[in-house]
Parts: structure tokens; sequence; C-alpha cells
């Protein structure tokens, strides 16, 4: 089964997808991007390349594993690696938004005794001793 | 001498905020236990930082929203860094009763690392609206399930911690509607729970953090946080 890509737009192809490449590998060097978030990113580029340059390959490949339509192939390839990639997303995000939530909680709590230890400097009968200290409490035996 | 913190959280609440400080600084407790009231502010858009420096009261301005979860963490480690003995959540809404609070601390002074004041050991008082009473109770089957207790009123923030559970809850808390999932997580971590019977007021102004509308979503994502909690803690002690 031998479908010949016209050639002008294999050539298009490659030259998005080493333009991606390129781009990706900018934001790595600009720092903009991690490199533990490109890896996928560049292996879904270098995947595009391969089928760019390898004409017939996505063919045999549908072929091989009994998909009738090679373009099928490409759409369930394609949304798996979307959601896998989504996933991974909610994953970071998830990491983030705790240790976002813990360093709230102590930036506040630190706040909140530097403002103490001012108070206490200022005046000696400042806020801090009358929230604090035991005595002021209301007890009775 | 015992030092308990009360912890309030409070989210623009300068309407009811004064009043509850008011109520909890005039408790009069027995000569060995002294109460400290906390605010947490998180992160409010009105006046609730104002008002409650206006009444002499400690207070902790979070830098940026949290959620209750997150707010009553904050609580629960400032006590846990301070030294305090005990700490006890207080809603700044004005629900729960302040006179209760000495009623917590003996009960839990008998040995118990958690008491959860309770609306439904007694059915008296405010106890909510018809869908979260029916929340309640489908929540009282699944913990019965999962951790073989029975707690009435599982949704109840109105409860104490001593210093076994606050070295836990500040490991671990969930971010919102943490009430139900931390009695999994304290039941897993064979911690000693009571529950004693009180009576909570409506709250005064303003909307509850659980609206009717959310209900659908909070029993969904409750379930989950409970189902997840139990099997992580199997799997932690494993």
């Amino acid at each position: 089964m031998e479908t010949i890509v016209p050639i002008r737009i294999q050539i298009i192809a490659i030259i998005t997808s080493l333009a991606f490449l390129i781009y990706i590998g900018r934001l790595i060097l600009k720092e903009k991007l991690r490199e533990e978030y490109s890896i996928v990113w560049i292996i879904c580029t270098l995947l595009l390349l391969i089928f760019s340059i390898w004409r017939g390959g996505l063919d045999i490949i549908s072929h091989f594993l009994g998909v009738y339509q090679a373009p099928n192939l490409i759409f369930a390839g394609a949304i798996f690696a979307i959601f896998s990639y989504l996933l991974h997303l909610s994953v970071v995000v998830s990491n983030l938004h705790e240790k976002n939530k813990i360093l709230t909680q102590e930036l506040a709590i630190l706040k909140k005794i530097i403002e103490d230890i001012e108070n206490n400097k200022g005046n000696k009968k400042g806020s801090i001793q009358s929230n604090n200290s035991p005595e002021d409490k209301k007890t009775i035996n | 001498m015992i030092k308990v913190l009360i912890v309030i959280p409070a989210f623009n609440e300068e309407k009811n905020i004064a009043l509850v400080i008011e109520k909890v600084t005039s408790i009069v407790t027995p000569y060995n236990i002294i109460i400290i009231p906390l605010v947490i502010n998180d992160a409010s858009i009105d006046g609730t930082a104002e008002v409650v420096l206006k009444n002499n009261c400690m207070l902790i301005n979070l830098p940026v929203n949290l959620g209750i979860g997150g707010v009553v963490q904050t609580g629960f480690k400032y006590a846990l860094y301070n030294g305090y003995d005990y700490a006890i959540q207080f809603d700044g809404d004005g629900q729960h009763p302040a006179d209760k609070i000495v009623d917590l601390i003996e009960v839990a002074l008998q040995g118990y690392d958690v008491v959860i004041g309770s609306r439904f050991i007694e059915n008296k008082g405010y106890r909510s609206t018809f869908l979260r009473r029916i929340g309640i109770w489908y929540f009282k089957y699944i913990i019965k399930i999962f951790c073989g207790i029975t707690i009435y009123d599982c949704t109840s923030g109105f409860r104490i911690l001593n210093r076994k559970a606050l070295e836990i809850v500040s490991e671990f808390y969930p971010d919102d509607y943490p009430e139900p999932v931390s009695i999994v997580l304290y039941k897993q971590k064979q911690l000693k729970i009571k529950e004693i019977p009180v009576i909570m007021y409506e709250r005064i102004e303003g909307k509850s953090s659980i609206r009717a509308f959310n209900t659908i979503y909070y029993m969904i994502k409750v379930t989950l946080g409970l189902f997840f909690t139990f099997f992580r803690a199997i799997k932690n002690r494993n």
C-alpha cells in the first residue's frame, strides 16, 4: 500500500516541525520552560519530524497495528498524548497548590511573630502583652 | 497551666467578628485553663482585620485567600509552634456556642485527642438546612463504613484538638470541606474521638461557605476525599 505524499506538504511539515523544535530549544535556553516539562514536547516534535521525512511510515505502522485508515491512528495517538500531558499538568498544578499553601501559612505566621516582636520593642505595654500574658485573662479559682 | 488557642477563621466577617471575639473573651474559665483567641483573616476584602485589631485580639493575616481548610490549618500550626496544649476551631460567623468551649476542654482533659461539638446528639437549636442534613446523614454512614464509629455531626467545625492531633493536621489537612474527611484521618491515626452535644445558632449575617447550590459538588468531593484519605492511611501504615 503505497500512497505518495505530495512533496510540497512534506517540505512544509518538515519546516514546521523543525521550527517548533527550535522554538522549544529557545524557550529552554531562555529559562522560560523547565527541562522536565519540555521532554514531552521534544519527543512529540521529533515524532512529527520523523513522519514528515519518512513518507510511507505512517501507513506501514497503521497496517502493522491493524488500523484501516492511517489518520485514525494519528488522532488516537495524539488524543492519548494530550490527555496524558493534561494529567501531568494537573499533577504539577496540585503540587504547586500545596507548596503555595504551605508558603502562605508560614509567611503569615512569621509576619505575626515579627509584628509581636516589634510591638514588644516599641512600647512595653504593647498589644502582644495584653494578648499573650496569662495574667490579663479573666480567671476564677 | 493549660493553654488553649481558639482559632477563629474569618473571611469577610466584619459584621460578626466583633461579637464573636467578645463572646470568647468573656468566657470564664477555671483557674488552670487559659484561652486565647486568634483570628485568622483569610485575605478578606472588607474591614475584618481592623475590627479585630480594634477589639485587641490576636490576628494573623493571610496574604492570599486559602479557603477554610488552609485557614484552620494555619491556626493549628501556630498553636503547635507556640506551645499551646489544645486548639479549638471556632467559626467567625457566630454559629458556635462560646459557652461550650470549657465543656470541650474538660472532656478533652479526660483523655480524648479530638472532641467534637455535635448538633445532632440532642437535636436542639439550629440544625442547618434540609439538604445539608441529608448530606450529614449520608456522611454518617460512609464514615461508619470506613471507620466503624458513628459521628452524628461530622460537618461540625466546633472541635478541640490536642497536640497529638495538631501534629497530624499540620502535616495534612484537606483544603475545602475539611471536617468529614479529617475524622477519617483521625481514626486512621488511632486518635480517641468523642462527641458532645451542643446547641448551635443560625449565622448572624452573611453567607455560609457551603450553599445549597454546591451541595452535590460538596457530596462528591467529600466522598472522594473520605475514600482516598482512608486508602492513603492504609498504604502509609504498611
